[in-house]
């Protein structure tokens, strides 16, 4: 029942980046320790509210919920963690759709127990953003009626089970270089959902890596699947880091407020660097004729993604987003009442409490 | 009274064919806080119905492991009750066979859990341990729609109507078995009727009594849902995965 061994850089695809988040953790501790800037009770005092936060974002403290932001401020990371939380929710489906048909037992297990993280993740996610004055179920709202996205790469099928290894290793790895960064965010909520989740999409990852590995050394129609899923997800991963850097509205007051701490086509980069030579381990080809080491700029240089595509497939004409939201509007609209349900009988055990003493009949 | 690999195979069959349909609700349950739950749900069983596979390729000494045993055999060849591989239907039927399935399993595992064969009793003295939390979990449910709403209270009461001729067979006896499940039944209504009355619901009559599924008779249901979890597996003999 043990796995078998197989060689990977360090302890593992994201073991780097692992050491990041704990790096951002220790920072986080440090930075509460330190306390905060100019009042110590952490009240703004007679300072100007808008000083007091800059000033908070200067030295490195965490925004909490009930420090001043700026409107801007949280309309962004509302906008943000909506729209990460949403991912995790619909990204159970691509993985999800493969429980059923799963090749062991084994790995049934271990799919079962990703896609409840994700779930989990979608929760704390949600947390955060309710910190912010919004409410989960508006958030809901605003998914279902399209107004609110998700992460495009979700709207791309899972045709093989090799799909669900390379979602591991492409789609969490991206995930994952994406949200090291968010683990030293302003926010403090986020920051703090974004350390506990790395880690597990660290081990997320290596799952992936592990189906893959295991694909890619098997028998010749395993590892023609698993090539295949690399070729149709590389791309689609590569785009998951949003528009290049010439294209990206949100980037520059997003850096300036320290949500994000690094540019699309940075983290694009830092993709690409960490994924070559795990492709090389795995046995695997990544589809880019171009893709090259260049010494200069020690990187490899890579051709991009088609960013049309990438508009095209956000903007809900990817090849499942029909579907995606279908499923999700159907398992909302038809737990309807069992949420109605829930609420009727708690709001009757709450009469109940309060009520004066019933006499036996 | 010896263990034997029908036996476990009855065991470890339930458990399996309980997780195949929970894992088909996910990402399709009524609120996140239940997806986290039933796909919980769905482990401990796909948890407890490995041990039990294994245990029986081992007792059977025929070579065939966990995998072979759920990939490789026909539902001719299956010997979980009928109960578990009916369809998930709504909410309410789905908690209605949860419900059932975990108060069966927690009195068969408690009483395993003090059995002769020592490998049996720890994986059932783990397994009750999960099933408590499984059967508390339908517990709720079934009160909450059972006393909820008029319409949650009808879909509950009707899932209950369907799925209770299903629970006979759970108790046929079984004089080989370390545990005779013919004498578990008193300790089964005495979990399950009292849920039903704080629930609001009509304890069912006891008429029509299904049964089949220990002898390898299944519903229709149980092909197509192999059909679907053996497709991979059966289409590169051999692999590993």
């Amino acid at each position: 029942m043990h796995g078998h061994h197989f060689p990977e850089p360090g302890d593992g695809p994201a073991s780097g980046l692992l050491g990041q988040v704990e790096a951002a953790e220790a920072a986080l501790r440090a930075a509460a320790e330190r306390g905060r800037p100019g009042a110590p009770d952490g009240a703004a005092g007679d300072t100007d509210p808008q000083e007091y936060f800059t000033a908070l974002i200067e030295a490195d403290q965490k925004i909490e919920p009930r420090d001043w932001m700026p409107d801007a401020y949280r309309r962004t990371l509302i906008r943000q963690i909506a729209q990460h939380a949403h991912s995790e929710i619909i990204g159970m489906q691509p993985e999800g759709n493969w429980i059923t048909r799963a090749p062991s037992l084994k790995r049934k297990a271990i799919l079962l127990a990703k896609v409840q993280d994700e779930a989990g993740h979608g929760l704390y996610l949600y947390a955060a953003a309710e910190t912010l004055g919004v409410s989960r179920d508006e958030l809901v709202e605003l998914l279902l009626a399209g107004r609110q996205k998700y992460s495009s790469i979700f709207n791309y099928p899972t045709l093989t089970w090799a799909d669900v290894g390379a979602i591991g290793w492409l789609v969490d790895g991206a995930a994952i270089v994406n949200q090291v960064p968010l683990c030293r965010c302003s926010y403090g909520p986020y920051a703090r959902a974004m350390i506990r989740i790395c880690k597990e999409e660290s081990f997320h990852q290596r799952q992936g890596y592990e189906i893959l590995y295991t694909l890619a050394h098997g028998t010749p129609a395993q590892r023609e699947m698993a090539q295949d899923a690399v070729n149709r997800w590389w791309y689609p991963s590569l785009a998951m880091f949003g528009p290049p850097d010439r294209d990206s509205t949100h980037s520059e007051q997003s850096m300036a407020w320290k949500i994000k701490r690094f540019s699309n086509d940075e983290l694009r980069q830092r993709f690409v660097d960490m994924c070559v030579p795990q492709a090389e381990i795995l046995g695997l080809r990544i589809p880019d004729p171009e893709l090259r080491w260049n010494p200069e700029r020690q990187s490899y240089d890579f051709t991009p993604p088609d960013y049309a595509e990438l508009m095209r497939v956000i903007s809900g004409d990817g090849p499942c987003n029909r579907q995606r939201m279908a499923r999700r509007r159907r398992a909302h609209a038809e737990g309807a009442w069992v949420r109605e349900a829930a609420a009727a009988y708690a709001a009757k055990r709450a009469a109940r409490a309060t009520a004066p003493t019933e006499v036996a009949a | 009274m010896k263990t034997t690999v029908d036996h476990l195979l009855a065991l470890g069959d339930d458990a399996l064919i309980a997780a195949q349909r929970l894992g088909e609700w996910v990402a399709a349950a009524p609120e996140l806080e239940e997806d986290v739950a039933l796909a919980n749900i769905a482990l401990d069983q796909l948890g407890a119905a490995r041990l039990l596979l294994t245990y029986a390729g081992e007792l059977e000494g025929a070579g065939r492991d966990e995998d072979a045993l759920a990939y490789l055999r026909d539902d001719r060849e299956f010997r979980n009750c009928l109960l578990v591989e009916l369809p998930n239907g709504d909410f309410a039927v789905t908690m209605a066979k949860l419900l059932f399935l975990a108060a069966y399993q927690l009195t068969l595992y408690t009483a395993l859990s003090g059995c002769a064969d020592e490998r049996l009793a720890a994986i059932a003295s783990k397994a009750r341990k999960e099933v408590a939390y499984h059967l508390d979990h339908a517990r709720l449910w079934t009160v909450r729609l059972g006393d909820g709403t008029a319409e949650s209270h009808r879909r509950m009461q009707a899932a209950v109507d369907e799925i209770w001729p299903y629970t006979h067979e759970l108790f046929l006896p079984d004089p080989t078995a370390p545990v005779d499940p013919a004498g578990l039944r008193a300790e089964f209504l005495a979990i399950v009727e009292p849920v039903l009355a704080e629930a609001t619901l009509e304890r069912p009559a006891d008429d029509w009594a299904p049964e089949g599924g220990r002898r390898g008779l299944h519903t229709e249901h149980l092909s197509y849902l192999l059909a679907e979890m053996q497709v991979l597996h059966r289409a590169h003999p051999g692999a590993r995965w």
